[in-house]
């Protein structure tokens, strides 16, 4: 397309917008959020290699209502789910006759910042863990009790507990640690595949198109800082492998199976991109 | 009620269905000089199906990406592309056709916007759309035929 013609298409943009009311070519807002007293980094310097310079996480392109939720840890849904996973985690299951607390005691402590620096390399199992697979082991090795299927409550509760212990911390995942730089490998070359009928790779979303309307929907970078996420649309907590699977059926191509090689090297990638963000669990999002 | 239903069940087969055997096949439609020349079905596009399908967010869902200020009834006009009005000042009728039918090859490889009348498509199809265009051949023709109408 021709400089003029780009012009042209400008000006068009700031007409429609001015009709339909509302901000068609907005930016991520400037603004800052804290939770609870606690800083939370929104932005920060890219790690190398990425095409642009700065790291952006999600709740700086919600809307104003949505960022508000999020600031306010009374008024976020997402806290409940946080709660139940405290419980869960003083509560005796399986064969061994014990509970989280048995073994990790006071998880204020004890998981302070672990969050922010998975998936990590699992020697044993020869593979990432995420903190979801990472609570199964615990079931299964240490408790004497069943794995908890995908997207499970409890799942979805115990990992925003753990997760949640780390909010404020930057994101960062050691690479050097077992074949991680192959996962890392593996999940950037899916991130730049095309996928399905509508010809889409998340890159065209999320790296192409970062701060444009597709719908209603505002583009952020696709960062996981926030996950499990709250969110208005479904009233309920969304795993970050039930997001990857949504985002990869909405280019019409067959999902990944959840914790699927494919979606756990995605994961290590896509980490990775937003490395030095903070943790923000639960976030909120429409 | 029954017979509605049934009605209309038919008539979505028939819109999203098979291709008609005077249909050009999607791996017959050439794409030269950035155009299309000839009509994908012989048969002249109809604007206000066009405008519809193009709205219709199972089928063009055209305004994900573009906005198009005629059909500002509709909601969340997207900015991913250029807007459309005015298109038609910009592009012959043959461009236009070659823009829906296959943006990668019309417009330029990188292009976000889907083809919508080839098999040249992603990894891991979804198994039921699987040798499927998004439109079909007619679709195509009523999009372009209502593309052409938005002169400024
Ligand atoms: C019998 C004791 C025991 C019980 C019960 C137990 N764990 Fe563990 N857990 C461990 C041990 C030991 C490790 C460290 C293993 C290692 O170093 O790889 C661990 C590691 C972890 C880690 C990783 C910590 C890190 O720094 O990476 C998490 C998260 C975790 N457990 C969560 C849980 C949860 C949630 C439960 C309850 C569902 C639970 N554990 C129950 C013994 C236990
Ligand atoms: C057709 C465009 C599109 C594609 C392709 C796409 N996404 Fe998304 N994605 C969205 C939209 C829309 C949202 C919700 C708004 C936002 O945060 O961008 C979203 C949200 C997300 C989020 C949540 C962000 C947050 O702050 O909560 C993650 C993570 C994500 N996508 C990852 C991916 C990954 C990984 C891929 C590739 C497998 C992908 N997306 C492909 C459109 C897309
Ligand atoms: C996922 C986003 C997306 C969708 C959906 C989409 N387009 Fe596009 N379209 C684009 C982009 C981006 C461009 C700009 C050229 C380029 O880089 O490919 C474009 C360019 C165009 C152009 C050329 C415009 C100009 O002024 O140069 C036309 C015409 C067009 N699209 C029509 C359509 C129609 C009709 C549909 C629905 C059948 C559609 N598009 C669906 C993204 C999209």
């Amino acid at each position: 397309m021709n400089r003029r013609l780009f012009a042209a298409h400008s000006a068009l943009l700031l007409i429609v917008a001015s009709i339909t009311g509302k901000a068609v070519l907005a930016d991520p807002v400037d603004d800052s959020l804290q939770i609870d007293g606690t800083e939370i980094i929104t932005r920060a310097p890219a790690p190398e290699g990425l095409p642009f310079d700065q790291v952006l996480s999600g709740w700086l392109f919600r809307e104003a209502e949505t960022r508000a939720t999020e600031a306010d840890s009374f008024a976020n849904p997402g806290m409940l789910a946080v709660e139940r996973g405290a419980e869960i985690w003083n509560t005796v299951e399986g064969t061994m006759g014990k509970s989280c607390a048995s073994c990790h005691q006071d998880a204020a402590k004890t998981m302070k910042d672990v969050g922010a620096h998975y998936p990590k390399w699992d020697a044993a199992s020869g593979k990432p863990l995420n903190v979801e697979l990472r609570i199964n082991k615990c079931r299964v090795d240490n408790m004497g009790a069943e794995p908890y299927k995908f997207d499970d409550p409890n799942q979805l509760a115990l990992t925003s507990y753990i997760k949640h212990q780390s909010l404020g911390t930057p994101v960062g995942i050691d690479l050097s640690q077992g074949q991680m730089q192959s996962w890392w490998d593996r999940g950037k070359e899916l991130y730049y595949t095309r996928t399905g009928q509508l010809n889409l790779a998340c890159a065209s979303c999320h790296e192409g198109a970062t701060g444009k309307y597709i719908r209603a929907d505002h583009l952020s970078q696709g960062q996981v800082n926030g996950f499990p996420t709250y969110r208005f649309n479904t009233a309920g907590m969304v795993s970050l492998h039930n997001r990857f699977r949504g985002c990869i059926r909405d280019t019409r191509a067959e999902m990944p199976a959840a914790f699927s090689d494919e979606l756990m090297a995605l994961e290590v990638y896509v980490t990775w991109r937003g490395t030095g963000l903070s943790v923000e669990t639960p976030s909120v999002r429409q | 009620m029954k017979r509605a239903l049934a009605a209309t069940i038919v008539a979505a087969l028939m819109s999203a269905g098979a291709a008609r055997s005077e249909d050009a096949p999607p791996q017959d439609v050439k794409i030269a000089d950035m155009a299309v020349k000839a009509s994908l079905t012989g048969t002249p596009g109809s604007p206000e199906e066009g405008a519809k399908t193009l709205a219709n967010r199972s089928l063009g869902n055209c305004l994900a990406c573009h906005a198009v200020q005629a059909l500002s009834d509709e909601q969340f006009h997207g900015n991913v592309g250029p807007p459309l009005d005015g298109v038609a000042d910009r592009w012959s009728v043959e461009q236009l056709r070659a823009i829906v039918v296959d943006s990668k090859q019309a417009l330029n490889d990188e292009s976000m916007m889907p083809g919508f009348y080839t098999l040249n498509v992603g990894k891991n199809v979804r198994k039921n759309l699987v040798g499927k265009t998004i439109l079909t051949a007619q679709q195509v023709e009523d999009v372009v035929a209502y593309l052409a109408t938005l002169k400024e």
